[in-house]
């Protein structure tokens, strides 16, 4: 009885998340593939560094950390651009991007004076 | 600040008096934070005016001498710089191992005046920078405070901190240490951090990232901050203050801040590989999870989000076990378990003086007794506790980081006396925080009890229901306009009733009630009389205890006042007299001092990163003559400086600190061992002293001739008289001494050509050394004279 039932739960877990991320605005649905495609990058070069080895070892921390940063970066830009976020209410979202881009630039320039 | 006061547009003559009165508040603070920055910076010319412009210490003169290269060479060539004047034969990679920032920092100073036609020497520069960093210091203590509490406790604290004896011990005009800049650098990074959580702005963060940049660049204890604010967000998540300001603040600042401190040559691939910086990527991990609970909990119905952490908790629990186990494995495996040798010696205290006897050496490392704390925060001792309660009422975020960062830093001042300075800012933050607010319930009551305001009760309660208000405001530490937004209405409600009943609605509305006049009033007077004493205290360790340059004594007698320029003469000679290649040793004390003054290569100095050189040092040191020289020639020595303080009574020579030389030399190589020096447990140089400390080089080089000054050999420092008095040298001779025989030089003496007596015994039928043999064979074993 716990089995089945909590696989009927589990079901019905994974219809109502779904319906609830449906109902989220596309703008927000962009900056969620933006954060997921960072990570998939992220995973991707850690693989690579399991296979083949991390001797730059400042190439694999830049390339990983550059990747990491913009998904936090893009987290931090979906949190202050969601309408349904009150502490939010009157920053305008240009001023999000804005900043959202400055940060960027800085961890980019960083990244790259590291890459080596 | 100004948002709240603004929006009192109900009556107009109440808005023009309040905007008024802001507006003087403004200027009025300008011109107290510019008056604080002064106070700050010349509190500290002490040492300056007594003395003159000169680089104290020892530690200073490794600075000044890297600052002087980079203003010569350019920033290339700093940054790969080899240096092959210390460390002889091992040289040091100096672009590799010193923190940059404070030299970085003068230099562009320099480079600045200098293309603006102001020609200041290098070295003015280098003496006036931690003046100067003070007074940034205190201004960042202000906005950090203020972000806290409000303008009033942020200026206290500003002055606070200008003044306070620990930050002036190590940031005086010519002490040139990584301290100077890396405290304002620690107080600016801390109040970037308050400032992204109160406002959640990602610029902010930027500006957090980049602070924490210099911060790594310019100090060691860098890993303070990187370990406080995770602790911090832990702090936060678990007494349920978790929000989206939180994240903006804390997770751009990991990902950034290691890459930044990765980038520092020093600091290099330790930012994610030791386990100083573990606690802030394991909070990372954390923060996330806890901001994805909540994401799905907000997304979810109530029920389902129980069954999605049934799901996850029983699923997510193996992961994370074997996540754990692999992680502890890891460090498990280094001995050190992944912490640096200082940062153990931090949390074990013991750590040190049982496996680095070199880090419990150092008399900046040992434990703070009592006495020090009052000398070096004075009066803040008893506000500190005051100023933690009113960090409670209310908690916010920002007082929440107070409180802990002030519990932290205590302990780890009760650790080591060198992180006082740590503490310093923390007591400086909360007493302004305990004393504003005291002085804000004093006057309150004194205002509402004096009579003759009647009169002016509406102005007056209007202003204190704006206080109230804008004390309201500064205490739910949002500058968001939708709380102003929820406030205008209720201000002008309360605003419109003031005007009705001015003193009932007023003395509702304050959460505080009114002391008794008489009490607040001399309550006033005896919280500025404690004001009064802290300032008179710090001026006077400013003046007597803490501006002295170690390189230049003064004494006062009946005759006059003594100075005491021996370093420098010693310094003076060798740079004059010597050639240029000439190696000389010492003991790391006086390492920087010989490269910088006296530019000649030295063996060891007070870099202190190879414990065997140091050990070999001390041991030569410690050794006989023969067997020193022999030491000493190995590694190309010509001449070994030696510090003593026995005809003028001066206490740090190197005589009271041979028992470490011994201790250290013991410590690599066996056949020194402690209590052969030692008489009984005793340690003495006197007659009872044991035959190897009477014949070890240390004593020889100290007390060779000291019985022609007297007549009986007095030791002033010991109180005795000396055990062997009358001895020559065989294997170095004495080529200075300075006019207080201060510092004694001594030369080693080439190797005979010819050795005279050995040969004769292993080859008793040379028949051409036979003469010669049986004169010297009659009792001299020394082939060396």
């Amino acid at each position: 009885m716990g089995r089945a039932s909590s696989k009927e739960d589990v079901g019905a877990l994974f219809r109502s998340l779904r319906s609830a991320y449906a109902a989220t605005t596309l703008n927000l649905k962009i900056i969620d593939l933006y954060v997921g495609f960072a990570i998939f990058t992220a995973l991707i070069q850690v693989v690579y560094m399991v296979m083949v080895g991390s001797f730059p070892f400042n190439s694999f921390l830049s390339g990983v950390l550059s990747c990491v940063g913009t998904a936090v970066l893009a987290v931090c830009l979906r949190i202050q651009v969601n309408k349904e976020n009150k502490e939010f209410k009157d920053l305008p979202p240009e001023r999000a991007f804005a900043d959202f881009v400055l940060c960027n630039l800085v961890l980019h320039l960083v990244m790259i004076n590291f890459l080596g | 600040m100004a948002a709240p006061e603004t929006s009192t547009a109900a009556v107009p003559t109440l808005y023009t008096n309040n905007t008024l009165r802001n507006a003087f508040g403004g200027v009025l603070s300008f011109f107290i934070l510019l008056l604080i920055g002064v106070m700050a910076f010349s509190i500290r010319l002490f040492s300056v005016i007594k003395y003159e412009s000169v680089i104290h210490e020892f530690d200073p003169y490794f600075n000044y001498r890297v600052t002087q290269f980079l203003a010569k060479n350019g920033i290339y060539e700093f940054w790969n710089w080899f240096d092959d004047r210390t460390w002889y034969p091992l040289g040091r990679v100096i672009g590799g191992t010193v923190y940059p920032g404070l030299t970085l920092t003068a230099g562009t100073i320099w480079w600045l005046l200098n293309s603006l036609n102001i020609p200041l020497s290098v070295e003015t520069v280098c003496v006036f920078t931690a003046p100067i960093f003070s007074a940034f210091a205190s201004w960042a203590t202000f906005l950090l405070t203020k972000e806290v509490k409000g303008t009033g406790a942020g200026l206290t604290a500003a002055a606070l901190l200008a003044m306070v004896p620990s930050y002036i011990s190590r940031s005086v005009a010519g002490s040139y240490d990584n301290e100077a800049v890396a405290i304002f650098a620690l107080i600016f990074t801390f109040y970037l951090y308050i400032k992204t959580l109160n406002t959640g702005s990602l610029f902010y963060a930027t500006l957090n990232s980049i602070a924490y940049f210099y911060m790594v660049c310019s100090w060691g204890g860098y890993t303070f901050i990187i370990n406080l604010i995770p602790m911090h967000v832990l702090l936060c998540i678990v007494t349920g203050r978790f929000s989206s300001r939180l994240y903006i603040a804390y997770a751009p600042l990991v990902v950034l801040g290691t890459l930044l401190a990765a980038l520092v040559p020093v600091v290099g691939f330790n930012a994610v590989m030791t386990s100083e910086h573990f606690a802030s990527f394991l909070v990372f991990i954390i923060l996330h999870v806890v901001a994805f609970v909540y994401y799905i909990k907000g997304i979810l119905s109530p029920k389902m989000f129980k069954v999605a952490v049934t799901l996850v908790v029983s699923v997510g629990l193996a992961v994370c076990c074997a996540v754990i186990a692999v992680l502890i494995a890891l460090v498990a495996s280094s001995p050190t378990k992944g912490w640096s040798g200082r940062s153990l010696s931090l949390l074990d205290p013991t750590y040190a003086s049982k496996y680095i006897p070199i880090i419990a050496s150092v008399s900046e490392h040992q434990p703070p007794t009592w006495p020090s704390y009052f000398m070096d925060i004075n009066v803040l001792a008893f506000l500190v506790p005051a100023g933690i309660i009113a960090c409670f009422s209310p908690l916010s975020d920002s007082s929440s980081f107070v409180v802990l960062y002030i519990a932290t830093s205590v302990y780890f001042s009760g650790v080591m006396v060198r992180l006082m300075l740590v503490f310093a800012p923390a007591a400086c933050i909360t007493s302004g925080i305990a004393l504003s607010q005291s002085f804000d319930v004093f006057t309150r009551s004194i205002k509402f009890q004096l009579p003759g305001i009647s009169s002016n009760t509406e102005v007056d309660a209007a202003e204190t229901s704006s206080a109230t208000a804008e004390a309201q405001n500064d205490a739910v530490k949002t500058e968001k306009s939708e709380e102003t937004s929820k406030n205008r209405p209720s201000k002008k409600s309360k605003k419109k009733e003031k005007e009705e009943k001015p003193s009932t609605k007023a003395k509702a509305e304050k959460r505080l009630l009114a002391l008794p006049l008489d009490s607040s009033v001399i309550s006033l007077l005896l919280l500025i009389l404690l004001g009064a004493f802290y300032v008179v205290h710090c001026v006077w360790a400013a003046a007597e205890a803490y501006s002295a340059p170690s390189i230049v004594l003064t004494s006062r007698s009946h005759d006059g006042l003594h100075v005491f320029d021996d370093f420098r003469e010693a310094y003076g000679w060798l740079r004059h007299n010597t050639d240029v290649d000439d190696k000389v040793a010492s003991w790391w004390d006086y390492g920087y001092q010989t490269t910088a003054m006296a530019n000649r290569t030295v063996i060891v100095d007070n870099n202190t990163w190879n414990n065997t050189h140091i050990a070999t040092v001390g041991t030569a040191m410690s050794s006989p003559e023969k067997a020193a020289w022999e030491i000493f020639h190995s590694l190309d020595v010509k001449y070994v400086l030696v510090v003593f303080g026995g005809l003028v009574g001066y206490p740090s020579d190197d005589i009271n600190k041979f028992l470490w030389m011994v201790r250290i030399g013991g410590g690599v190589f066996p056949h020194i061992k402690e209590p052969d020096y030692l008489r009984d447990g005793q340690y003495r140089i006197d007659s009872q002293a044991t035959p190897t400390m009477l014949n070890c080089l240390m004593y020889k080089l100290s007390y060779y001739r000291f019985v022609e000054t007297d007549g009986k050999g007095f030791d002033r420092v010991r109180q005795t008289e000396i055990g062997k008095k009358h001895f020559k040298l065989t294997h170095f001779e004495e080529v200075f001494t300075t006019h207080h025989w201060m510092v004694r030089i001594y030369k080693l003496k080439p190797p005979k050509n010819r050795i005279r007596g050995k040969t004769k015994k292993s080859k008793s039928k040379t028949s051409s050394t036979s003469s010669r043999g049986k004169r010297s064979g009659s009792g001299k074993k020394n082939p060396w004279q």
